[in-house]
């Protein structure tokens, strides 16, 4: 009795072993004409979902399309895609795993700082091109070979609100920023690049990322002489309350807020104190509000488009900065007309004037970002909605 | 005859030496022997954890906070204190003991329920650190963690940290394997059956759950700084919880109190994730299923399961 239960259990268990090595053994369906095979490793689940998820949709939509249209080179186009559940370790693993078993041309993935960070060396080291959808400008600080990234940083959204106050003559500002991961890092890029636009910040307040009620902050920015302008580099719910009180105080100096709160939420939250703030946001936002004549305008409208029916989901800039990495590569190999991984390298580093979903991408070899500042628009909110304040 | 073989503490440490040389050999490209050395570090770790929950009987839900401080020891360590690596991988192993003897005090008075929460806390806590100290740790977005330089040689790629890996799963298990044949060890395995019986016939039980509680520690910390070292990256994702589960799921698949059982269980979830990757969203489903399944076919683990099977058809 016991040995048929025991010999039972043996045989399940050989069962199951051979389907996982079958399983194994046999990577993914194989397509005819030897495609071009692309690598992706996102976090679609896990604590950055929300970001890697759209980022996923968007890649295997965009492939799909390319394929029904012929693909690149004549050949199709194979993605293959690893989910690192937000997890450095396996994030790496992967990327070990796409360039030498895989044999991959090239990458585009790396869905947060940390799993970027962590797969830089195994690019680096195979000489395989790797564009990050990642934030942190320490991505392409300093500048690596085969290392790109597509999603605008703090530093370029700092460029855009200075810029704006110097062409409204505002050159002495207050800072209160959020201590929080996001306000404290573009506090400290704003206050690297603010001296290049002649503007000097008289206060820099701060406050914590749970704090109800910012008035003494604002008041001593209030009461400090000659201060023409405020900015707040600031997540989630500190900037309306800030927003808010700056109301309350009856302050009537412009007040700038970053594209950290650049969604509907936040005029919600801050209520008829929002109007008039002025805030730089990604192209995405305001699809349907971009001037026709805007180079983005039809780009933004087809991927919006395009997702939007594929999904039944609303678009985000997430997505858009997959959409953008996975079309820099695929012109870059066009025009490299080769999938040689240092001949797309190069092709990716001569992009120039790119239209993307994010912005207009020139690549340098000083610079493998190739955002300006022209990839923000700036906003006034007016009436509760957000109003273009780009010059025509 | 069999029974002595399978038993015998020689042939468990050839068998995982002729594993960790057989696996180059087969291995078609260097991928493999990265998750091969994966599955020796998380062997250590998992290693650790079977004298604590295996032998003592006791359940820790935090055990990947070890894991963290061993790692972010070989990340802070060279970059901030300007320390050489290989002492800050011992000056981790140290710190592990302290402070699961610190912790360990108070907690193992604890029984059943009570310590696994309370460890649950702990590995919480590490984490939370390691995320919110961003000027010493980085933050969430982690840290770079600086190559080992031996006699003017680097360490860096796959096949060195492969044998390093390999050789650190044999010193721990050869450690684990004397800790466990000695009188400690009997003591240990008699707290696992009875606390009360074992109180009885005069084992100091709660000197002796700490001890084990330390010694599980220090593998889980060296483990760490080994995985910090061979990636040269650490985020504080590594002290997670997930991670802790991960780690009590290995020994328990594997087979509660068996060294073998913990590289195997180790291996079990460090290769079966990468192949069931073809099955795209239904992957972590089946990881799910294809455990449960284990569980009811070979209860008491891959390993002891399979060596009764052994010994009854050679009786």
């Amino acid at each position: 009795m016991q040995q048929t239960a025991a010999r039972r259990a043996l045989r399940a268990a050989a069962v199951v072993t051979s389907v996982t090595i079958t399983s194994a053994l046999t990577i993914g369906p194989s397509l005819a004409a030897d495609p071009i095979k692309i690598g992706s490793v996102l976090s679609a689940t896990g604590p950055a979902s929300f970001l890697g998820d759209p980022e996923q949709k968007t890649l295997k939509l965009f492939v799909e399309a390319l394929n029904k249209k012929g693909g690149i080179l004549g050949r199709p186009v194979e993605l293959v895609l690893y989910d690192d559940g937000g997890d450095a370790n396996k994030a790496r693993t992967f990327a070990t795993r796409l360039i030498e078993d895989d044999k991959v041309v090239a990458m585009v993935g790396g869905t947060t700082t940390g799993t970027t960070m962590a797969m830089i060396p195994v690019f680096e080291d195979a000489k395989i091109p790797f564009i990050s959808l990642a934030g942190a400008i320490e991505i392409v600080e300093p500048v690596r070979a085969f290392v790109f990234k597509t999603p605008h940083t703090d530093k370029t959204a700092c460029q855009k609100i200075f810029e704006d106050m110097k062409a409204r003559g505002l050159t002495k500002i207050g800072m209160i920023s959020g201590t929080d991961g996001f306000g404290k890092s573009m506090r400290a890029q704003c206050m690297k690049v603010i001296g290049d636009y002649g503007i000097t910040a008289l206060v820099d307040e701060s406050y914590g990322p749970t704090d109800a009620d910012m008035t003494p902050q604002l008041n001593k920015i209030k009461n400090t002489a000659d201060v023409q302008a405020v900015l707040n580099p600031g997540f989630g719910q500190g900037p309306a309350i800030v927003t808010r009180n700056y109301a309350q105080l009856g302050i009537k100096l412009p007040l700038y807020q970053s594209h950290g709160v650049a969604s509907k939420s936040f005029i919600e939250l801050a209520g008829p104190a929002a109007e008039g703030v002025r805030l730089p946001a990604p192209a995405l936002l305001i699809a349907d509000k971009l001037a026709d004549t805007d180079p983005q305008k039809p780009v933004v409208m087809d991927y919006k488009k395009s997702y939007e029916t594929a999904t039944g989901q609303p678009v985000s800039t997430f997505g858009g900065y997959g959409f953008d990495g996975i079309q820099l590569l695929v012109s870059a190999i066009e025009r490299a007309k080769s999938v040689e991984p240092q001949k797309i390298r190069d092709a990716i580093e001569g992009t120039k004037g790119h239209v993307g979903a994010t912005g207009l991408y020139t690549m340098t070899p000083t610079d493998h970002l190739g955002l300006g500042t022209e990839s923000f628009h700036m906003l006034e909110i007016k009436g509760g909605d957000w109003v273009p304040q780009d010059k025509k | 005859m069999l029974r002595k073989i399978l038993s015998s503490r020689i042939a468990v440490l050839l068998l995982l030496a002729a594993m960790i040389a057989i696996v180059p050999v087969l291995a078609p490209s260097s991928f493999y022997l990265r998750v091969a050395a994966l599955v020796w570090i998380f062997g250590l770790a998992a290693l650790g954890l079977t004298i604590l929950t295996g032998y003592a009987g006791q359940v820790s839900l935090g055990h990947a906070g070890f894991l963290g401080i061993g790692a972010y020891a070989v990340a802070v360590g060279p970059a901030k204190l300007g320390l050489d690596p290989l002492l800050s991988l011992l000056l981790g192993a140290v710190l592990c003991g302290l402070v699961a003897y610190a912790v360990g005090k108070p907690i193992l008075r604890l029984k059943g329920y009570y310590l696994a929460i309370a460890t649950l806390g702990f590995g919480l806590i590490v984490a939370l650190v390691l995320t919110s100290e961003g000027a010493i740790t980085g933050g969430p977005d982690g840290m770079q963690v600086p190559r080992v330089v031996l006699f003017g040689w680097r360490i860096a790629g796959v096949v060195p940290w492969y044998w390093i890996s390999g050789g650190a799963l044999l010193i721990g298990a050869l450690l684990a394997l004397n800790i466990l044949a000695s009188p400690s060890g009997r003591a240990l395995r008699a707290l696992h059956d009875s606390e009360v019986a074992a109180a009885g016939v005069g084992v100091d039980v709660a000197a002796k759950k700490l001890a084990a509680f330390v010694i599980s520690g220090v593998y889980a910390g060296v483990a760490g700084s080994l995985l910090a070292l061979m990636n040269g990256f650490i985020t504080p994702e590594a002290a997670g919880f997930m991670h802790s589960i991960e780690l009590v799921a290995m020994v328990i698949i594997g087979g509660l109190g068996s060294v073998v059982g913990a590289v195997v269980g180790a291996a079990f979830l460090v290769v079966l994730p990468q192949a069931l990757t073809v099955l795209q969203e239904y992957e972590q489903a089946v990881l799910g299923l294809l455990i449960m399944v284990f569980m009811i076919v070979l209860p008491a683990g891959i390993v002891p399961s399979l060596r009764r099977l052994v010994l009854e058809r050679a009786a």
